[in-house]
């Protein structure tokens, strides 16, 4: 029974490492951009809120609400500003702009808040369980995990049943065509870009929930991401939960046979999904 | 005043010049076939016009306001749009959505519109708000006027637009290019690679979209195809018109001379 309960937590840690890389997997699957700076960028939006919850002494969940639309905002003058103009044949600009952009972030976060842990307080809800059956879960981990199926489920809502969803997927086929058709493809990297910042937030109020973080934590969360991506197959969204999933599960079976091989188990999974399927187990027809 | 001209139509790709003054008009309702060898400048010219390519602003000019400078998706809001060479449809939309999207973003002027006009202030490019118009997008073309024209569309509409044939493809480039119901209609070798039954059936066309209010640009390397359909043709070679004319006035031999550059 201890082996179910552990494959479970691993299920719903891998709930965690899905919002991690939703985002990332948003922003790629769309502009082909690798974005360096996607695990500062969520520690950035774990400050955010916890700035507003000191401000105004909101609850973690409606501080995320009232941070999401200043994300967005931030990440459609980011792309309009900056991103756009890495974005061409030549992947190298893109890389290193969010590579600097990451330490960027960092610095500044230390300037502003120091290097000292924090934490968004949930008060009794963090460690609040509930029992299935004879399996304890944990409140925090499955709202964290119904948080990534509602976010997959409505980023797939919008990829494929509305008109800026066609615009997405139009503009990633073909910018040139696309602009012929009306479509302006800074604009829609930029609304890509915002909605992308928008899932971070969500990921930010769950990494900032379930442990501590300062400034440097970021790039940690984006090796989880990155793999969870690679893991699925590029642009997939279920494969990035997938993905996730396989990371999770693979850390928790590690951490019960030995507590330090925690981290070195979700790196050797990722390693043989890569040789077995290089292009991860859901990748796109178009590619 | 024409509805688009051309005048003294320059373009480059870096240090090579493909376009050499290029003068050509388009009145309302006329259908105009632009005929030349592989490399005369057919497809560039489109590119300029449709914005891919720019360059002055007056050197073309669409009801009078020079456009050279505007950005594709400016002059597609104007109301001239492209059937590109080569079909072009997005292979991850059916064919329903590939032709919801050519209707989309058509006229009108859009959020987006609002926020680059504020930032043109800054950033000293062209204001949407003052460059897009002229064209509000309503007209006969609609999702149901589309399919009835090309009727197997709509029997195939939830289908991957890569599955079809080339034939519904460039139906459905085509279809896109309508739904935004353009003033102007620019179609870059339409005809390439398809059986002739198959030409004939998409040319067949035409009328219907002439009908609808919309002026044709055809550019074909089939001339017999575009001497069928054209109110007057100009040929092309080596970057420069080589012939204009109504193709009752001009003879088989002025039409080898202009496309390759000797007698027949």
């Amino acid at each position: 029974m201890i082996w179910i309960e552990t494959i479970v937590q691993g299920v719903l840690l891998g709930g965690l490492y899905a919002l991690f890389a939703a985002g990332l997997s948003l922003v790629f699957g769309i502009m082909r951009l690798v974005n360096l700076a996607h695990g500062d960028l969520i520690v950035m939006g774990a400050y955010l809120i916890l700035v507003v919850v000191s401000v105004s002494g909101l609850n973690p969940f409606f501080a995320a609400l009232v941070a999401a639309p200043f994300m967005f905002t931030v990440g459609w003058i980011l792309q309009r500003a900056v991103l756009n103009r890495t974005l061409g044949e030549d992947i190298l600009p893109p890389l290193l702009v969010t590579f600097g952009l990451s330490v960027v972030i960092q610095n500044t976060l230390l300037e502003g808040f120091t290097a000292d842990s924090q934490r968004l307080s949930m008060g009794p809800l963090e460690t609040a369980s509930v029992n299935v059956g004879p399996i304890t879960m944990g409140t925090l981990p499955i709202l964290t995990f119904g948080s990534a199926i509602v976010v997959i489920l409505v980023l797939n809502w919008i990829f494929y049943r509305t008109a800026i969803g066609r615009a997405f997927r139009a503009t990633s086929d073909d910018p040139v065509t696309a602009s012929l058709m009306g479509i302006r493809p800074d604009r829609v990297f930029a609304t890509a870009m915002g909605l992308a910042l928008v899932v971070v937030t969500i990921a930010a109020l769950y990494l900032g929930t379930r442990s501590n973080f300062d400034p440097y934590v970021g790039p940690a969360r984006l090796i989880y991401a990155f793999e969870a991506v690679i893991i699925g197959g590029l642009g997939s969204l279920w494969g990035t939960l997938a993905g996730g999933i396989i990371i999770g599960v693979a850390q928790t079976l590690g951490a019960a046979i030995n507590p330090e091989w925690q981290i070195l188990a979700g790196h050797v999974a990722f390693l043989i999904v890569l040789l077995v399927r290089p292009r991860g187990l859901f990748p796109r027809a178009f590619d | 005043m024409a509805l688009l001209e051309t005048r003294g139509l320059t373009a480059h790709y870096g240090d090579f010049q493909a376009l050499f003054g290029v003068d050509i008009h388009l009145d309302e309702g006329e259908t105009v076939a632009i005929i030349g060898a592989n490399g005369a400048g057919k497809t560039t010219l489109m590119r300029s016009i449709t914005g891919v390519l720019r360059g002055e602003p007056e050197q073309i000019r669409h009801n009078g306001t020079g456009i050279g400078h505007l950005m594709p998706d400016m002059i597609m809001k104007r109301g001239i749009v492209m059937v590109p060479e080569g079909r072009r449809l997005f292979p991850s939309l059916t064919v329903e959505e590939n032709l919801l999207i050519g209707g989309q973003h058509k006229g009108g002027r859009d959020l987006g519109d609002r926020i680059d006009s504020i930032l043109s202030r800054f950033t000293g490019g062209p204001d949407p708000m003052e460059v897009v118009s002229g064209n509000d997008g309503t007209g006969v073309w609609t999702l149901d006027t589309v399919y009835d024209l090309f009727p197997i569309l709509k029997e195939r509409r939830h289908t991957p637009s890569t599955a079809l044939s080339g034939g519904q493809q460039q139906m459905v480039a085509i279809g896109r290019a309508l739904m935004s119901n353009p003033s102007v209609l620019l179609c870059d070798e339409i005809s390439l690679g398809l059986a002739p039954v198959i030409i004939r059936d998409i040319y067949a066309a035409l009328p219907r979209i002439r009908a609808g209010g919309t002026s044709v640009v055809v550019v074909e390397q089939d001339i017999g195809q575009a001497l069928k359909v054209a109110d007057r043709v100009y040929c092309m070679m080596e970057g420069r018109v080589t012939l204009e004319g109504r193709p009752d006035e001009i003879s088989r031999d002025d039409v080898h001379a202009a496309y390759f550059g000797a007698p027949a």
